[in-house]
């Protein structure tokens, strides 16, 4: 086993996700098949070749520095569970 | 890290109360805005304040289907910082995702860098005991600033927190330094060591107290000669230079009276409580950090080129440390006055347009760090709002070189110079402050102090020759302090000589 149901549970609270424990067994299944397939492709030889962190080949795609029009805050603040004249409202958080 | 295995010895305390047994190790991570017109990945305004949530868009805000794309002058601000301490520029860099959860993130993570970070392996100088020390930077990288909490009335008894993404994206530069400050006034001579070369490049204002330069210190002690480092705390929440070195003082002193009560020091993030001036415990608040860095899909990775960071290179402007030697070599001038008329580069502008016009080199950098900083300080405002243009201040010190007002005098035009706006001679003829040199009119108030002293010109005679300091202070006092001083003591010398 790649990885357990405790590793699940660990990820899930980092995710801040509440899974049943039949989910949690169903996604340690699931995130051990995905392991053991990784380890498939670790068995590829790959001297010589570069690694990469991007599918495409493409690099530096910048923008330049200009101001542009931003969203007022009503429409921004259309989809927040709660809030307060132009604030979000959450939970009493330190700064 | 982690040793534990600390024997502590008895600490001596020296004549300044320092212990002299250990030794502090201290590292600054510093956190700087950059004075972008736009965000990093996206077009919002990146302006300081504003009304709550109006410099917001879907990018900033993490809206699904919305796409970062860098913001190239950040880019450029980040490059120039690093080649002003001394780093290598990596050819390829990327970008990572910081995940966590917290409520100024709107996306549930931070686009920094990580495992392939813009720049590395630096330096900055900064005076130690008369001489240069240097400290190293580890690495210097780019990343999206957070947003801001903020609270109704006082934190206790507020109800909830509000949340304004205003903030959210704005271009910052992480500098994390090397483990090579050993004192806390070492820590704020490289704080304001950094701070001047960001403002030298004109890429981040370097508030403290606004928020857009901010420094975490890592601190831990140990016995002098061990090699190992102690166990370190972090501390955060300090929002001014002094109060970053009073943290690290009451830090240090806390980690030593540890282990010399034979405990150890937990591994944690502390707390500057400005009020108390103590550190205090994060324990129970701070979740284990695990933040699963991973590359982000969404940026492509970014190339500098040898040329590209030639062509920055050539942009940089005479920097803090060479500015200084230069002022020093330059003009004569102690190592104590360069130091402070370079802190800035608009002041080393003034000084060195005052000079151009004067010739004086000592004279204007006396009048800068005296009359003219104390004013400014005062009324809390930069040289750029200084009320007296370089040559007025120029003219008037002319002015005191060529006898037409005395160095008294200067200082009543000077203030109405700083009030008013308006130029020395303007203010010397108006107001009739020009110096008087008359040699007959001079001799004459001198023989009516005289007259009127008989007692005292007869004390003086018997040898009593302090009185002369009065008799030239009595002549002052008639002239409204408008005598030529050199006169008035040469005169009066020769009065008292003939009897």
């Amino acid at each position: 086993m790649k990885i357990g149901f405790k590793d699940v549970e660990y990820v899930a609270g980092l995710a801040r996700l509440r899974l049943s424990d039949e989910e949690k067994e169903e996604f340690t299944t699931q995130l051990d098949d995905i392991l053991t397939y990784m380890d498939k492709l670790n068995e590829v030889d790959t001297t010589g070749v570069e690694p990469t962190s991007h599918v495409i080949s493409i690099k530096n795609v910048l923008r330049n520095d200009e101001v542009r029009e931003s969203l007022p805050s009503e429409p921004s603040l259309k989809n927040a569970p709660e809030k307060e004249r132009a604030f979000y409202k959450v939970p009493k958080i330190i700064a | 890290m982690g040793v534990n295995s600390v024997t502590a010895r008895p600490g001596k305390e020296d004549s300044t109360g320092k212990i002299r047994d250990y030794e502090s190790v201290i590292g600054l991570e510093v956190h700087a805005q950059m004075l972008t017109r736009a965000k990093i990945f996206c077009g919002c305004s990146a302006v300081f304040g504003g009304d709550p949530n109006t410099y917001t868009c879907p990018v900033c805000t993490g809206q699904p289907g919305s796409l970062p794309v860098l913001n190239v002058k950040a880019v450029e601000f980040a490059i120039k910082m690093a080649l002003a301490c001394h780093c290598k520029i990596s050819p390829l860099s990327l970008f990572a995702r910081k995940n966590y959860f917290y409520p100024d993130l709107p996306k549930g993570y931070q686009i920094s860098q990580y495992e392939y970070p813009l720049a590395k392996d630096g330096y900055v100088e900064i005076p130690a005991n008369g001489r240069e020390k240097r400290i190293g930077i580890i690495r210097i990288h780019m990343e999206e600033d957070a947003g801001k909490l903020v609270h109704e009335g006082a934190f206790e008894s507020a109800a909830s927190s509000l949340v304004d993404f205003n903030r959210t994206g704005v271009p910052l530069i992480e500098v994390v330094g090397g483990p090579d400050i050993r004192t806390p006034q070492e820590a704020g001579s490289y704080l304001r060591g950094l701070r001047d070369i960001l403002r030298y490049l004109e890429i981040c204002d370097g508030d403290m107290e606004k928020g857009s330069f901010r420094c975490d210190a890592n601190v831990s002690v140990r016995p002098q000669g061990q090699r190992e480092f102690g166990t370190r705390t972090e501390l955060k929440n300090m929002n001014s230079f002094r109060h970053v070195e009073k943290a690290l003082e009451y830090e240090i002193k806390r980690q030593i009276a540890l282990l010399e009560a034979g405990e150890e020091v937990v591994q944690e993030t502390r707390l500057w409580d400005e009020e108390q001036g103590r550190t205090l415990s994060m324990r129970g608040k701070e979740e284990a950090h695990d933040y699963r860095y991973f590359p982000d899909p969404d940026l492509v990775p970014l190339e500098v080129s040898e040329a590209w960071i030639e062509k920055i290179r050539e942009t940089l402007p005479e920097l803090p440390a060479a500015k200084r030697e230069r002022f020093i070599k330059q003009y004569g001038i102690p190592e104590y006055d360069a130091a402070i008329l370079t802190a800035s580069q608009s002041l080393a502008n003034y000084y060195e347009e005052c000079v151009r016009v004067s010739g004086e080199a000592k004279m204007v950098s006396n009048w800068i760090m005296g009359d003219l900083l104390r004013e400014l300080n005062k009324d809390d405002r930069e040289i750029e709002e200084c009320p007296v243009p370089p040559k007025n201040l120029a003219s008037m010190l002319k002015m005191i070189t060529d006898g037409v007002i005395s160095g008294k005098i200067a200082k009543t035009v000077f203030e109405e110079m700083y009030r008013s706006g308006r130029g020395p001679e303007e203010i010397v003829h108006e107001k009739g402050l020009i110096q008087l040199t008359d040699v007959d009119e001079i001799q004459g108030i001198i023989r009516g102090v005289l007259e009127g002293n008989p007692k005292l010109v007869e004390d003086y005679q018997k040898g009593k020759e302090q009185l002369f300091g009065f008799f030239v202070g009595q002549v002052m006092k008639a002239t409204k302090g408008k005598a030529n001083p050199k006169l008035v003591n040469e005169l009066m010398r020769k009065s008292l000589s003939k009897g």
